[in-house]
């Protein structure tokens, strides 16, 4: 019987020929991520009695979920963490400015296929896109890692999703996780990992891909994967920190379930609040008056979505009562979409800059809402209190579709300007 | 058997409902994060949980954020255990390096409401409400290692000094 991705890596971590599904290994990961919650990590780390991080070259850290510090509070974090690194001899950190840690991590050349990567966040699991295992673990289990450089893990289940067909513009990778997530459900993929294939995620750019990786936290998954091609050696052509061996499931390998979808006839989707499985097509919530529109975060804040909301902003001006908040994903994006003239397009057409990081995202700081306020967000949840108030609104779309809705003002179809 | 007074939630309970984002990077002891236990989704469940309570709620509990703080505030709020039909991967493995007891279980959580009394027996893997029992799967070994140890932090010095 053959073995599915997720068997075949951490088979070949634990050194063993094969495994079951359900059995726990005890394993090294290659790589590990954290980020502001890096000083909590530290904190907990000193209390196990180890006086050092045993392999610093193992962790990346990246400072972008309140960068630049708003608060006293912050600002302190940051600089625990900055004292921490040195003491370590942690060479792998990138402070305040250089971006949201998923894009960072790839960009930087740490998301290669065959890796297994573990991230004290949730989304850790972008990195699939490259081919990677990549989960998101706990605080706690960070500080142990410090200490011992092990973790156990379970061997999960598998799914397949496959996607036929093309996606038709401005219909993306966003709609299409959106539809996925709304159809089988928040806990519809729970504990599982996710294989994404056929002919729709073949065609994808590495943008897209990393696009279905990040959201498949949203069902519940454990990892997400798309096969390394081409586009992944180009991308990583002047980038892999190292050697890497890609891996694939086998043929004949055995999945729980297989689930089809079709690309061709699917048109922008929208994630109502408070949860993203709350899924409809973009024309069941035209019309939703918004007063905030959010171009960015690790989902969407990469060249192909500045673009294509450039596009749509181009010689138009954000509607009255509307903020545009825009924020690259990394400062690598900042500078091509400076240089491509897609930031003057997206300022000149009332579009706020800020600078690349995590951003209003998770509500700590820069563009929260107030009590009664609707924003339409690219970001990837839209959990109730999570952009400030929790009397306010989040509704999930494409950077289209956010573009759209920030030139009338009301959420819109992106195909209106098609 | 232990026996808890129960807060009764819903499917899907997000961490940012449990532990809002705009504390998650402010340093904070257990005590402080206590204080913020379920703001979001319920405000009198911190100045009303008594040590010992116990929360029962619907499917994929803890979805959302790896946030440890979502499980640290409930066990430094006093709960006693979490049942709930499933959890979501990343809350599951905090709550139990947090050393807060989570039971998967199957039935029997709908008829369970808040304010009932429910009676866990960790030992035989049985869960005990208004005269019937509801039986739930054993924790494999490695992971009751951790729970029984304290949580994750305890676990792990207590091998390590094995070791050393
Ligand atoms: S952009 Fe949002 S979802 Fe992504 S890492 Fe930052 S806070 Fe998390």
């Amino acid at each position: 019987m053959g073995m599915t991705f997720a068997q075949k890596i951490l088979a070949a971590k634990a050194g063993l020929d094969s495994i079951d599904v359900g059995q726990i290994v005890e394993i090294e990961p290659d790589i590990c991520l954290s980020h502001d919650n890096t000083a909590a990590i530290a904190k907990t780390f000193a209390k196990i009695g180890v006086s050092r991080v045993k392999d610093p070259d193992k962790f990346v850290i990246v400072l972008d979920h309140t960068v630049p510090a708003s608060q006293e509070k912050y600002a302190l974090n940051h600089k625990e963490i900055r004292e921490f690194v040195k003491i370590n001899g942690i060479r792998r950190f990138y402070d305040v400015g250089m971006g949201i840690c998923h894009q960072v991590l790839p960009e930087k050349g740490f998301a290669l296929p065959g890796r297994l990567i573990l991230g004290s966040d949730s989304h850790t699991t972008t990195y699939g896109a490259f081919g990677a295992f990549s989960a998101g673990i706990g605080r706690s289990e960070m500080a142990v890692l410090y200490a011992t450089s092990r973790i156990w893990l379970k061997t999960p289940e598998s799914f397949q999703i496959v996607v036929h067909g093309h996606l038709t513009d401005p219909v993306s990778a966003k709609d299409l996780i959106l539809h996925i997530i709304g159809t089988i459900g928040a806990d519809g993929a729970l504990y599982k990992s996710v294989e994404y294939s056929g002919e729709a995620v073949e065609v994808m750019s590495i943008a897209s891909r990393m696009v279905l990786c990040n959201m498949a936290i949203e069902m519940g998954a454990k990892n997400g994967y798309c096969a390394p091609d081409d586009k992944t050696t180009a991308f990583l052509a002047d980038r892999a920190e190292g050697e890497y061996t890609t891996v694939f499931p086998d043929d004949d390998a055995e999945y729980e379930q297989v689930m089809e979808f079709d690309a061709s006839a699917l048109g922008p989707q929208v994630a109502r609040p408070h949860t993203v499985d709350n899924v409809s097509p973009v024309e069941d919530v035209a019309g939703k008056p918004i007063q905030q529109a959010l171009l960015g975060t690790c989902t969407n804040g990469r060249m192909e979505d500045l673009r294509v909301a450039a596009k749509i902003l181009e010689g138009r001006k954000v509607a009255n009562g509307v903020r545009l908040l825009v924020l690259p994903a990394s400062q690598e994006i900042l500078l091509e979409a400076l240089k491509e003239g897609v930031i003057d397009t997206l300022v000149k057409a009332g579009g706020l800059l800020l600078n690349p990081g995590c951003g209003p995202c998770l509500g700590a700081h820069q563009g929260v809402m107030a009590p009664g306020e609707a924003t339409i967000s690219t970001a990837n949840r839209n959990f109730k209190g999570r952009m400030g108030s929790r009397d306010a609104e989040i509704y999930l779309g494409s950077p289209a579709t956010v573009a759209a809705s920030a030139v009338t003002g009301v959420i819109t179809d992106p195909r209106e300007f098609f | 058997m232990n026996k808890g007074r129960v807060w009764k939630y819903g499917d899907d309970v997000n961490t940012d409902v449990i532990f809002p984002g705009k504390y998650t990077y402010q340093p904070m002891e257990p005590a402080e994060m206590a204080e913020h236990a379920l703001e979001d989704l319920d405000p009198d469940f911190a100045k009303a949980v008594q040590p010992g309570d116990i929360i029962v709620a619907g499917k994929n509990f803890g979805c959302g954020s790896s946030r440890e703080q979502a499980a640290t505030c409930l066990k430094a709020a006093g709960v006693a255990a979490i049942i709930a039909p499933s959890f979501s991967r990343i809350f599951f493995r905090n709550a139990i390096n947090s050393g807060l007891p989570v039971i998967e279980l199957a039935e029997g959580t709908d008829a369970i409401q808040t304010g009932d009394q429910v009676g866990i027996d960790f030992a035989d893997g049985v869960v005990e409400h208004d005269g019937k029992t509801y039986g739930f799967p054993p924790l494999p070994p490695e992971v009751l290692a951790i729970l029984e140890d304290g949580g994750l932090i305890p676990h792990v010095k207590k091998l390590l000094a094995a070791s050393a």
